[in-house]
């Protein structure tokens, strides 16, 4: 009872009319810069977060949640309609996302990320309110051999259930990886894979690069050649009727959306793991538990549901430790962190008893941003389709401009520019051959954590690799991951005993 | 399309021994009290692209993957031309992004690819030309405060900031 009376409280400064406004304001603001290539929740926080200091404290964060919300929903929309994940939290929502567009159905790839984000969101949210103090304990026991462990089930699953060619699978898996090594060793600091002693490679190479090159350049000299430079992208209308049918029929994701949901939100309250490992793992076991594994990546609507309610619910989730703890558990919450000290208040379990109005004000606007979020983001939905109706030689350019400057705006650096542009033309030219390319983009958004995660374990276990396995939790989900890496194995043995008629 | 596929293993054979020999600048052996060496990491996932390279020209050899069976033309003359074409004006973007900058490079590479490559009208290449640096330029440089490149024309912009700030 003491919960929900807190949480009314909550309701009732969510709807005082300033935060109403900051959250239509903020979803609104979200939405658009989640929706730009190279631009995602933590840009849009950054940016924004000096403008916080004209309203109070509980404004401000009530507005910034309201951007964060807005730019999780935001993401799918470029990865659905140009095929360029919008920050790498919808890197996963491309994969199916991009291949119904292409099938003329963007308007229910667009409605099912929506109500995927908005069933995500409110999963997120209503376990944040019930099991904020004992989750996040439980994340906290979660040590590097469990999060090790975690990436390489996720890699794991592109090999065992990708049906793409095993050795060009896995190439792609270990080219991002070493990409994602680019840069200042994590341990010693010192340069590592600095090709010609070029300055650019010591900031490291940057997801969105690699993301943007393939996704983008690539995709687009992909569509080029297939459409001889001279075809619609491709065919979609959209009518409230329409919308309502989508809505309907996304009944039958249900379970996929939940399943997305709690993942999701469990990886979200990991620090250190945030919304894409959430949305990619959400991916992978939808795709795992599927009865029909080969149509992902075609075009599969619980390929879009997954990734989008997980990466809604892990975006509440690693809200957890940065308000119970005073732990961001992604880059987003990091800066929301930071905006709290700046703010006057200290982040940690006292602040739900010094600052109730605050704390729980914030907890009530989420609900109201989800809700808000959903509906801004359907009314768009129509602007969104007609962008697919432009000939392709407006739209190539335009997109062409879109990666460019998406590509420069993360690190403000041209460097990355010409990174992004080599990438593109390899990835096509590598495209051509059926290599795929989304593991790569995967490696290299998981690299960054892997790579820590299993230097310390083996610190930890004097070299030895028997941590992965000792421990309840990390020795489960590795032999999960190692039947995955071997199902390739026993598929020619299947085929031989069992063969098909 | 099987020429291509066993060029493709070959150049990202070499360029897995490359990145082997640049990971090997920095330690890739245990390092008692510090652990695995700097180098270890990418080095043995660069063993793993090579290794992959040989299992991919043995696939060639054997004739196992569909691309390696393929009698088909990897590129032909036109998609070669649209490819060249696409690529040379990308890169003629960002150069000009050094010397005229952003909003110098937009308009040229619109007006090249609307009007010569689109065949689209004047009024709507001159449309896109002219609207696509402003809006850029108010969404990127006023409302979120990112600056993009300007070359030559960086004095230019001095009274347009003034107006704004």
């Amino acid at each position: 009872m003491d919960i929900l009376s807190l949480l009314f409280n909550g309701f009732a400064i969510a709807f005082e009319p300033l935060n109403l406004a900051l959250i239509i304001l903020g979803c609104t603001v979200g939405l658009f810069i989640g929706a730009m290539p190279g631009l995602g929740s933590v840009n849009g926080v950054a940016i924004l977060l000096p403008m916080t200091f004209l309203v109070p404290p509980t404004g401000a964060i009530i507005f910034l949640g309201a951007i964060y919300y807005g730019a999780m929903y935001g993401g799918a929309i470029s990865s659905i309609m140009l095929g360029i994940p919008g920050a790498s939290t919808a890197v996963a929502t491309t994969f199916d996302g991009r291949p119904m567009a292409l099938q003329g159905k963007a308007d229910k790839a667009l409605v099912a990320a929506a109500a995927a984000s908005f069933v995500g969101g409110s999963v997120g949210v209503v376990l944040f309110t019930l099991f904020a103090p004992p989750l996040a304990e439980v994340a906290l026991t979660f040590g590097s051999p469990e999060i090790f462990a975690l990436m390489l089930l996720a890699f794991a699953t592109f090999i065992g259930l990708g049906g793409d060619d095993i050795p060009k699978t896995m190439f792609s898996i270990f080219i991002g990886l070493v990409f994602g090594a680019v840069g200042l060793d994590i341990i010693s600091g010192e340069p590592r894979l600095i090709f010609g002693d070029i300055p650019g490679f010591f900031h490291g190479i940057n997801f969105l690069v690699l993301a943007i090159g393939i996704y983008g350049i690539a995709e687009m000299l992909w569509t080029i050649e297939i459409s001889k430079g001279n075809a619609m992208i491709s065919q979609a209308t959209i009518s409230v009727k329409r919308i309502w049918d989508n809505l309907v029929e996304l009944t039958r994701t249900w379970k996929t959306m939940l399943m997305g949901s709690f993942l999701g939100y469990f990886v979200g309250i990991l620090p250190a793991a945030g919304a894409t490992p959430g949305s990619l793992m959400a991916y992978g076991f939808a795709k795992a538990t599927s009865s029909e594994p080969e149509t992902y990546g075609k075009g599969n609507i619980n390929g879009v549901v997954a990734p989008e309610s997980a990466n809604n619910a892990a975006s509440t989730g690693a809200m957890l430790p940065m308000l119970t703890l005073g732990i961001p558990g992604s880059p987003t919450t990091a800066i929301l962190l930071g905006g709290m000290v700046i703010w006057g208040l200290e982040p940690g379990p006292l602040v739900f008893t010094d600052h109730p109005d605050f704390v729980w004000g914030f907890i009530a606007s989420l609900y109201v941003a989800n809700l808000f979020a959903l509906l801004i983001n359907i009314a768009f939905i129509p602007a969104f389709i007609w962008v697919l109706k432009m000939p392709f030689t407006i739209l190539a350019p335009v997109i062409f401009i879109l990666c460019v400057v998406g590509g420069f705006v993360p690190t403000m650096d041209m460097h990355d520019v010409w990174l992004m542009l080599v990438f593109g033309v390899v990835g096509y030219l590598m495209r051509k051959l059926d290599y795929p390319m989304a593991p790569a983009v995967l490696a290299i958004v998981l690299g960054p954590l892997a790579e820590p995660a299993l230097r310390q374990s083996l610190l930890i276990s004097g070299g030895s690799f028997s941590i992965f396995f000792n421990r309840p939790v990390a020795g489960s989900i590795m032999v999960i991951a190692l039947i995955l890496l071997a199902m390739p194995t026993f598929k020619p043995l299947k085929n031989r005993f069992f063969p098909k008629h | 399309m099987r020429m291509a596929e066993l060029v493709m293993s070959i150049f990202m054979g070499a360029f897995s021994l490359y990145l082997m020999w640049k990971s090997a600048e920095l330690p890739i052996g245990w390092i008692p009290g510090e652990g695995p060496g700097g180098g270890a990491w990418p080095f043995w996932l660069a063993a793993g692209m090579l290794v992959c390279c040989f299992a991919i020209a043995y696939r060639w050899a054997k004739r196992i993957t569909p691309e390696s069976r393929s009698e088909e033309v990897y590129m032909d003359s036109r998609a070669l031309k649209l490819f060249l074409l696409n690529v040379g004006a990308l890169t003629a973007l960002i150069g000009l992004f050094h010397i005229t900058g952003a909003y110098g490079a937009i308009p040229l590479f619109l007006i090249f690819y609307l009007r010569f490559m689109g065949g689209h009208s004047w009024l709507l290449t001159g449309t896109f030309a002219f609207v696509t640096p402003i809006a850029t330029f108010l969404f990127f440089e006023i409302a979120l405060q990112k600056t993009l490149p300007k070359g030559f024309t960086d004095p230019w912009f001095e009274p347009i900031f003034d107006f704004f700030y």
